[in-house]
């Protein structure tokens, strides 16, 4: 496999540029230049054509914003794409500490330990399991791989009925782990891991440290490591979201409102309000509720933009 | 994979040296086990229980193969199937459509328009499915939808998005607005790392933009193609999150079993046949299995992968 290289901007590389030498960098920024200056007029309709994609992926974001601010009345009754009169965020807010005793942030908390738990326990055995079959050659690592990335081709239905019967003899359904322990399971995690290590820690590198008598360990943890960091990054953010976005999994696994993550508890919020029952219907608590748990995930987004690409290119390109 | 064995000069240093390399076991085994405990032995378990029935008459006992012949010539999961299979025809296409369009686009510009344009129309991605389902959900809904009055002002009636006959386009673009952003950026990522030298020299022999785009851009990152579309048919022949939100607003239009994966889910968890659930399961894999191989196997020239 060739070296994976991506030239975003040039401000911030993702990390798939990052080790791999680029001395042809300034020649192809020129020529590209030139070729932006012979496009012209063109350019207007193109800037058109974004706009109007990017409206169409912005503005549900946008409806969630403005519904989150609303009370039940206002979403009934306002535009939907422009606030109401009142602000009623914070009295969302409120609600969301009153309504069943608060249980909406036990929810955001569940989902915070459940992503966070299983997101490093994944890296680490990711990073591990990357480095072994990027520079080590022992027998039946052909086949392992192999079977590794077939395994990404799994239905989740196919393994979640059967981890449902299996942790349930265990008495873990409908706790934390039912959720945790299938989630450190991340075969694409090994994937990258294993195309970035081979990318950007030399053998020599390695070969030296053994030479000045590092075992094999120490050479892994104070060589390799720190080399590997922005991957590591990359991979980390990459198991939490997974973790924070999954659905059939803890769908499947957590029947008690306690236990639930976020996604789950909104779901069921949905429902019920749907199935009609008056008290029950909570649609303000649910444009909020829903609209506080995509902050941190967008936020993350933003912040953290160029290893969320990185990660996200790194071994797409060929 | 280009990894570099070192050359070993003597035989003792051989020796050493495979010793060494056995190290890399210790490596992987911790996600060896995680990978046997949460993948190879529930496949197994699943496969063991589709061969099996259990009925309180009965008891449980040995069935062989029966489950699965009832499976594929059950008219509820051969009509999931026949739907996802849609989806996947309608629904792959559209979204590599609007990603093709827009990473070809944002590749020819470099304004801060343009960078602006391609945050936002990734930003679906870091919403989470439900969430995004949620929402349209509601946008979708005749009571607090935009429908009613943005179709009001040409003085038409709106179209009930949820109605049996438009929830296929209505979960379509669901899932085109939720995943499009992603494909264009990894189709953007591969175009960017093409020379572009070349669009020079297809320039001065009087190449046209569009023709530039067509006939070199596109055949330069098929194979990054082939992965998205790859990926695109495992998960749409999974389809399940996006119709069982929609469910509880539209459960007209949304039965049960309106794809293998939610028939699966019923059949186990409110119906408790898991015998019966693993083998839709399993058949379900099987589907996805000879599904994405073949696609692989079809397109071996594009996608590099021999």
């Amino acid at each position: 496999m060739a070296v994976p290289t991506t030239a975003r901007d040039d401000r911030t590389r993702t990390i798939v540029t990052a080790g791999a030498g680029r001395p042809d960098r300034s020649a192809r920024r020129e020529a590209r230049r030139n070729a932006r200056v012979a496009q012209g007029g063109r350019r207007i309709g193109s800037h058109v054509l974004l706009l109007v994609l990017a409206l169409y992926f912005v503005i549900p974001i946008w409806w969630l914003f403005v519904a989150a601010t609303k009370s039940t009345g206002g979403l009934f009754s306002s535009p939907a794409f422009w606030f109401d009169d009142p602000m009623q965020l914070f009295a969302n807010i409120a609600g969301l500490f009153e309504h069943q005793g608060g249980i909406y942030w036990t929810w955001l908390g569940n989902s915070f330990v459940y992503s966070f738990v299983s997101g490093v326990g994944a890296t680490i055995v990711a990073v591990l399991a990357g480095y072994g079959f990027a520079k080590y050659r022992f027998r039946g690592r052909g086949f392992v791989f192999g079977m590794i990335l077939g395994s990404v081709m799994v239905p989740l239905t196919a393994l979640v009925i059967p981890q449902f019967m299996l942790l349930s003899q265990y008495g873990l359904v409908n706790t934390g782990w039912a959720v945790i322990l299938p989630s450190l399971l991340n075969p694409f995690a090994v994937y990258l891991m294993r195309v970035y290590t081979q990318d950007t820690v030399p053998d020599e590198l390695i070969e030296a440290a053994r030479i000045d008598g590092a075992g094999e360990w120490r050479t892994f943890t104070t060589i390799v490591v720190p080399l590997l960091r922005p991957a590591i990054v990359t991979v980390l953010l990459l198991s939490i979201v997974g973790t924070w976005n999954n659905f059939f999994l803890p769908l499947a696994m957590l029947t008690n409102p306690e236990t639930l993550p976020v996604t789950v508890g909104l779901n069921r919020w949905l429902a019920l309000s749907n199935a009609g029952a008056g008290g029950e219907q909570v649609w303000n608590l649910i444009t909020s509720g829903a609209f506080i748990s995509v902050l941190p995930l967008l936020l993350s987004f933003l912040l953290l933009q160029r290893y969320w690409q990185g990660g996200l290119t790194l071994g797409s390109v060929k | 994979m280009a990894t570099h064995t070192l050359t070993t000069p003597s035989r003792r240093r051989a020796t050493g040296h495979a010793r060494r390399q056995r190290v890399g076991w210790l490596f992987i085994t911790p996600f060896l086990v995680i990978f046997a405990a949460f993948l190879i032995f529930p496949l197994i378990y699943a496969f063991g229980m589709s061969l099996f029935s259990s009925t309180l008459a009965t008891g449980t006992k040995f069935v062989g193969a029966a489950n699965y012949l009832k499976a594929f010539t059950d008219p509820l999961f051969l009509g999931g199937l026949g739907r996802v299979a849609l989806y996947a025809v309608v629904m792959i296409p559209a979204q590599l459509l609007v990603a093709l369009v827009a990473a070809l686009v944002l590749d020819t510009l470099g304004t801060w328009l343009a960078k602006a344009s391609r945050l936002l129309i990734f930003a679906p991605y870091a919403i989470p499915v439900v969430i995004g389902a949620l929402m349209w959900s509601f946008l979708y809904s005749p009571r607090f939808g935009p429908a009613g009055t943005i179709f009001g002002l040409f003085g038409l009636d709106a179209p009930d998005f949820l109605a049996s006959s438009a929830i296929f386009g209505s979960l379509v673009n669901i899932v085109t607005w939720q995943w499009s952003g992603y494909y264009m950026i990894v189709i953007y990522a591969a175009l960017r790392s093409i020379d572009p030298s070349i669009y020079e020299a297809a320039r001065v022999d009087g190449a046209s933009g569009l023709q530039i785009a067509t006939r070199i851009k596109v055949p330069m990152i098929a194979s990054s193609m082939v992965m998205v579309i790859t990926f695109a048919l495992i998960g749409t022949l999974q389809f399940f999150t996006e119709p069982t939100v929609l469910r509880s607003i539209a459960s007209g239009a949304l039965p049960a079993e309106y794809t293998p994966n939610m028939y699966a889910y019923a059949l186990a968890f409110s119906y408790s046949q898991f015998n019966y659930a693993s083998t839709i399961a399993f058949s379900l894999a099987i589907v996805v299995f000879i599904g994405s191989f073949g696609f692989l196997f079809l397109t071996r020239k594009q996608n590099g992968l021999k």
